[in-house]
């Protein structure tokens, strides 16, 4: 089975980006390196907007995420509620 | 195709004929499983080199620094010239034994296994 | 009425392909004349993908956004005399290889992307093109920004441009990107946008990034997760890339191919360079390189390759010998570059003995047996005060333009060498990789610069090697190269730590 994956900078914005991967996505696993944070699911992840947003507590624009961003692995879909990572096979 | 240009009949400059080298041949010496020497070494030689000149000066030069290297028993050493089997006559010149220009010459010595017999 | 807001991705038409025009009075062959020769089909540009679609509004909110992050933690690190936070003062060393050895390939990438944004017919190809040329030359400023503090303190800082054009291990990474821009566009975008932009760039920019900040270097990490933050957009640029042109035409496939196994085998042969910074410069080890390989090439990269076999792409050939080949890379070159220290910019130095162990613990199947007694070898010679520095110059390969320091997978203490005959003259390789790519386009690689030749061409000065040295490589002799121990840096570190 093949992996997506996410790396964030380790900063006070990603870990309300973390806390709503981990409620959306079941099962994913979160790996804390020097100054990073990395978040592995099989197959699919996904960051939904709506859910970020009610973790920070004000408006956030999904594209937003480029500020903390460091690496991702699968093909990316990116809409206005939300960001998705999937390997097809 | 010996190239993917965006005109036809594109040739590259060589960079390294043996016209560019002012009269020398660069020949390459390998010692086979001594690693203290990361790489195989290139010289610069004249093709009148007589190969005893090759025994006496370059090779002590390459390899002198390794505490086998006086230990070579170079009656039972195996060479490859090119990746042929080969056996260097010492008085005859490089040019007329067939070492060319960019040629590898490379030696084995069977009973040396290198510092600490890890191939060193 | 408040103006209605756009959706993301009405305004990625309204502002990416609607800047379009058609060719009404000349011929769009003369205004893409780069788009055939290399034999690749593109029937339909309009199924250009851009997922992320970032228009240039949003991009210059978001990358001044960053820059200001940036320069604010430059300017602390600055300020509170960063340098001295460094675990050891020798990882110093790997930053000056990072800035002589990587900047300036971010700056043949901005290059690179710059021309094949122009040549490519498709707007939205062209859009990305042109915001991942602008990222890569904001990376080359911002890691002369940063490194410049050290440049205040250290030495072999000093002429980082200049080295990068002539210094012999320099070579490689130079020629790397002169190989992929003198390639055609579509090659490019496959080298550098996809090869090495969604597999490799990662294992420089992540973990040893991750471990920049495991060894108090505020500045380095700060710019090295500034800049992948944008390599996560050229990544999927490079997916699409791809994906793109396997949709557009099934000829297209056996090219993409060849493309995908030159250049994942080029890279594999840079990234050596970054194998032994990880295993051998960083102080405080995050990961070993071995282990990092595993992350992001095999399971990464792994992944990526199962999806594409939609397509019908397979890994790249020599998947097996690089598989093989992590457990040595590192051990083999820092040992290169340890034996070359007199010709070196930076300082090299024996690993420790906590260190020793620690690669022993990290490669249980090859280090004790390989590389260990090397180290036992270097450090009997060097207590005799024989420091061990090679004498003569190394054979390099014809491709990559490494010395040929790799060894045979079936047999590691023996060196890898092959070679070729092209219009009567011998080349040497490396690798059957390094082999083939020769032999794909010979007329390309007879033309490698290999410093080698020519010092003994007497293109480089001297003919004593000081004089290259100091006076064509621009090395400031018996400050900026041999070992640590004795260096200036390492002097006046003890002075600012009190222990001198």
């Amino acid at each position: 089975m093949s992996k997506v994956y996410i790396a964030l900078q380790d900063n006070d914005e990603s870990r309300y980006i973390v806390e709503a991967i981990e409620e959306v996505n079941e099962d994913c696993t979160i790996i804390h390196q020097p100054a990073m944070i990395r978040i592995e699911r099989e197959h699919k992840l996904v960051v939904v907007r709506e859910v970020v947003e009610e973790k920070m507590g004000r408006d956030w624009d999904i594209q937003e995420m480029h500020l903390n961003l460091i690496t991702l692995g699968g093909n990316v879909d990116e809409d206005d509620d939300f960001f998705t990572l999937e390997w097809k096979q | 195709m010996p190239v993917y240009a965006l005109k036809p009949n594109y040739k590259g400059e060589r960079m390294d004929r043996v016209e560019n080298f002012g009269g020398n041949l660069i020949v390459y010496f390998g010692w086979d499983e001594h690693r203290m020497f990361c790489a195989a070494k290139a010289f610069p030689l004249p093709p009148s080199t007589p190969f005893a000149a090759v025994m006496e000066n370059v090779l002590p030069e390459a390899f002198g620094q390794h505490p086998e290297f006086s230990q070579i028993n170079w009656d039972t050493a195996e060479w490859l010239l090119n990746n042929e089997p080969f056996k260097p006559q010492m008085n005859a010149t490089l040019e007329s034994q067939g070492i060319d220009h960019k040629s590898l010459i490379r030696f084995k010595t069977p009973e040396l296994k290198g510092y600490a017999s890890a191939g060193v | 009425m408040a103006a209605k807001k756009l959706n993301i991705k009405d305004k990625y038409r309204l502002l990416t392909r609607d800047l379009d025009w058609d060719f009404s009075y000349e011929d769009r062959k003369d205004a893409f004349p780069y788009e055939e020769f290399e034999g690749l089909k593109i029937t339909d540009w309009d199924k250009w993908e851009d997922p992320f679609r970032l228009t240039m509004d949003t991009y210059w909110k978001y990358q001044a956004e960053k820059e200001k992050k940036l320069y604010a933690i430059f300017d602390a690190f600055s300020q509170n005399d960063g340098h001295l936070n460094v675990s050891d003062p020798r990882y110093v060393n790997a930053i000056k290889l990072f800035l002589t050895g990587v900047s300036p390939l971010e700056y043949q990438a901005y290059q690179g992307f710059a021309h094949v944004g122009r040549q490519c017919g498709g707007v939205g190809a062209r859009v990305a093109c042109q915001m991942q040329a602008l990222d890569e030359l904001r990376h080359v400023q911002t890691q002369i920004h940063a490194m410049s503090h050290y440049n205040k303190f250290f030495d072999g800082l000093q002429e980082f441009s200049h080295q990068h054009d002539r210094v012999w291990y320099l070579s490689v990474p130079k020629s790397f990107f002169l190989d992929a821009r003198s390639a055609g566009p579509f090659e490019f975008m496959v080298a550098i946008g996809f090869s090495f932009e969604y597999v490799l760039t990662n294992l420089l920019f992540v973990p040893f990034m991750s471990g920049a900040a495991h060894n108090g270097d505020m500045a380095t990490v700060t710019f090295g997760f500034s800049a992948q933050s944008d390599e996560a957009r050229h990544m999927t640029l490079g997916l699409e890339v791809i994906k793109f042109f396997l949709e557009q035409h099934e000829d297209n496939l056996p090219i993409v191919q060849k493309w995908i196994d030159k250049w994942f085998w080029r890279g594999t042969r840079l990234l050596s360079i970054v194998a032994m910074m990880m295993d051998y410069m960083l102080p405080n080890k995050v990961m070993s390189w071995k282990e990092a390989w595993e992350v992001y090439f095999e399971d990464a990269g792994g992944s990526l390759f199962k999806d594409l076999a939609r397509y019908g792409i397979r890994m790249p050939k020599y998947s097996e010998v690089i598989e093989k080949e992590k457990e040595h890379v590192s051990h083999q070159a820092w040992w290169t570059f340890y034996t070359h220290g007199h010709a070196t910019g930076f300082h090299t130095f024996i690993p420790s003995d906590e260190e020793l162990d620690w690669l022993s613990e990290k490669y249980p199947d090859t280090f004790d047996k390989y590389y260990r007694p090397l180290w036992e070898m270097a450090k009997e010679k060097e207590a005799k005060g024989e420091r061990f520095y090679t004498t003569g110059l190394p054979q390099l390969c014809q491709t990559c333009q490494i010395p040929m320091l790799f060894t045979e997978m079936d047999n590691p203490n023996q060196n890898s060498m092959r070679d070729t005959v092209y219009k009567g003259e011998r080349y040497h390789f490396c690798s059957d990789g390094c082999c083939d790519i020769f032999e794909e386009e010979p007329e390309k690689y007879v033309q490698s610069w290999l410093p080698v030749h020519q010092i003994f061409q007497g293109n480089c000065g001297g003919p004593e090697m000081t004089d290259i040295l100091s006076e064509y490589y621009k090395i400031n002799v018996g400050a900026d190269n041999m070992d640590m121990k004795g260096s200036p840096d390492e002097e006046r570190w003890n002075k600012w730590k009190g222990t001198a």
